[in-house]
């Protein structure tokens, strides 16, 4: 069984479907790059993945688990702005990846020691270690996503969901984290959904691209119809599914 | 160049903040010139020296029959109701805030109560609050809590709704729990707001306290202003007008710097 199942999922606002007929299956460690038009309903998708939302019909399952009904522990998000807390300081960000969960939210003595010596260890595989003590607000927005990412991944989720997470960096920057994506990926092996509208990025990072768009279009009535998954792209051996063929092609049937 | 792309150099911009001052002292000297002039004993308009004067005395010279420095009282009689009413109303504003923001269910129970409420006008409110509470110090407290607790629970309320989902959404996969995002998303990040709207409601609460003592009280600068109304002696008036203005003025002030150094995080938001 495939690790997420996402079975004739639907969803629609006030009648007008946004989704429609979303089925798709994700094996464990696969990184999935989602693309598509504005409006195509690819961040709807990634909120129903997170569970912020729920669909109208149909189901999302995690390792045949059961339905979500809010976000929780299972599910790490990195958006692309406000993804980290800005009254906290860089290290007490990752701190709270871990306390957040127990009852009172903060952690004393002993465990917050341990908790803290964990994050410097996180901070430095992140490249952040020089400004543990800042707040978020004096870091660069490379610097915001890489902590956002870093925090994300401390809770130690099953799947791990990027709405748009360079959307706002410049383009060297942008460069910088995908080497930093990929980088923790082959060390983690997350299960990555990554919602994107940059084709090229969607296929650098992606073993799989999926393309939402609408298939049937009413001219007279543009929402009639909500968007589906149309093409699922084998995004390996960068983009060229075909390279690693092993069988001959073109040999005469019987020689 | 445009009047808009016009900036005052610096010596230029102290004498721009300061001249309004200037011009009302000096209307005023004028004003108080021209009608002693005309007669001495006119007592609406006293000299800035008597007034001088009189502030010496008020804040210097112990009251006859009671031996105390009267000014210096009705300041800590005021102040300590002040410092109640406020404290009183940011702490109930802060909880019902927080609940409104945060969770749909209070959301639909209380914010068109508040919204109504909130349209009260507190100071008709006044006598009922004197029968009920008696001319004591309780009146004018609850006078003031209830004057400022709705505007505060309201803009407070809004401050948690303009929190970003995304970062609730994000606690909560970090396994945080209603109360753990409440204390620790919500709470830290209102606490600048509530400060920011105290400063704000402060005018408000002057306002109740000076009418609520103005009533009823027998110590109190609103009472003291009152009282000496009837012997028209402007003097002491206008000593307690200015007191009151620099004692508000330092209030903000110091409520700013707070905000500040308690919130560093907040940078240049403030």
């Amino acid at each position: 069984m495939s690790f997420v199942t996402v079975r004739d999922v639907w969803k629609s606002y006030d009648g007008r479907p946004i989704l429609e007929r979303v089925n798709v299956d994700v094996e464990e460690g696969e990184f999935i790059s989602i693309v598509g038009a504005s409006g195509c309903g690819k961040s709807t998708f990634l909120r129903l993945l997170l569970a912020d939302e729920l669909p109208s019909r149909g189901a999302i399952r995690i390792e045949q688990g059961h339905r979500a009904m809010e976000p929780n522990q299972e599910r790490g998000v990195v958006f692309q702005r406000y993804s980290v807390f800005p009254h906290m300081t860089v290290r007490d960000n990752i701190v709270a990846a871990e306390s957040f969960g127990t009852r009172s939210g903060w952690f004393f003595g002993k465990r917050l020691r341990g908790a803290r010596e964990r994050a410097d260890e996180t901070l430095a595989r992140i490249g952040l270690s020089h400004v543990a003590d800042n707040y978020p607000a004096t870091l660069s927005g490379g610097m915001q996503q890489r902590l956002a990412i870093g925090q994300a991944l401390t809770a130690q989720p099953r799947i791990l969901l990027l709405d748009e997470p360079f959307g706002a960096l410049d383009p060297g920057t942008r460069l910088a984290m995908h080497d930093f994506l990929t980088e923790l990926r082959a060390r983690t092996k997350m299960t990555v959904f990554m919602v994107t509208h940059d084709l090229t990025e969607g296929f650098k990072l992606g073993d799989r691209v999926l393309v939402f768009d609408k298939p049937r279009w009413d001219p007279h009535d543009p929402g009639a119809y909500g968007a589906t998954i149309t093409y699922d792209f084998d995004a390996r051996d960068e983009g060229i599914p075909f390279q690693t063929i092993k069988e001959k092609t073109h040999v005469p049937v019987s020689a | 160049m445009r009047l808009i792309n016009r900036r005052p150099s610096r010596p230029v911009a102290v004498l721009l903040a300061a001249l309004p001052f200037v011009l009302i002292v000096i209307a005023y000297m004028i004003g108080s010139d021209l009608r002693l002039a005309a007669n001495p004993q006119d007592k609406l308009l006293p000299a800035p020296s008597t007034i001088w004067d009189t502030a010496v005395r008020l804040f210097t010279e112990p009251d006859k029959r009671s031996g105390r420095i009267l000014l210096w009282a009705d300041t800590g009689a005021s102040l300590r109701r002040l410092a109640l009413g406020v404290g009183i109303a940011a702490a109930i504003s802060l909880s019902l805030g927080v609940l409104i923001g945060l969770l749909p269910y209070a959301r639909r129970l209380l914010s068109g109560f508040v919204a109504v409420i909130s349209m009260v006008p507190p100071l008709a409110l006044l006598p009922i609050l004197f029968i009920v509470f008696g001319l004591g110090e309780v009146s004018k407290v609850v006078l003031i809590v209830i004057g400022i607790t709705p505007f505060l629970t309201r803009d407070l309320s809004q401050r948690v709704l303009d929190i970003p989902h995304e970062e609730i959404v994000k606690a909560q996969t970090l396994g945080a729990s209603t109360l753990v995002i409440a204390l620790r998303v919500v709470l830290p990040q209102i606490l600048p707001r509530l400060i920011s709207a105290i400063r704000l409601a402060l005018g408000s609460a002057w306002l109740f306290l000076i009418a609520a003592e103005a009533v009823a009280a027998d110590v109190g600068l609103g009472y003291r202003i009152f009282l000496v109304r009837r012997y028209l002696a402007m003097d002491v008036i206008l000593t307690y007008v200015l007191w009151i203005t620099f004692l508000a003025f330092v209030i903000d002030w110091a409520l700013k710097r707070l905000s500040g150094k308690a919130f560093p995080w907040m940078g240049a938001g403030l």
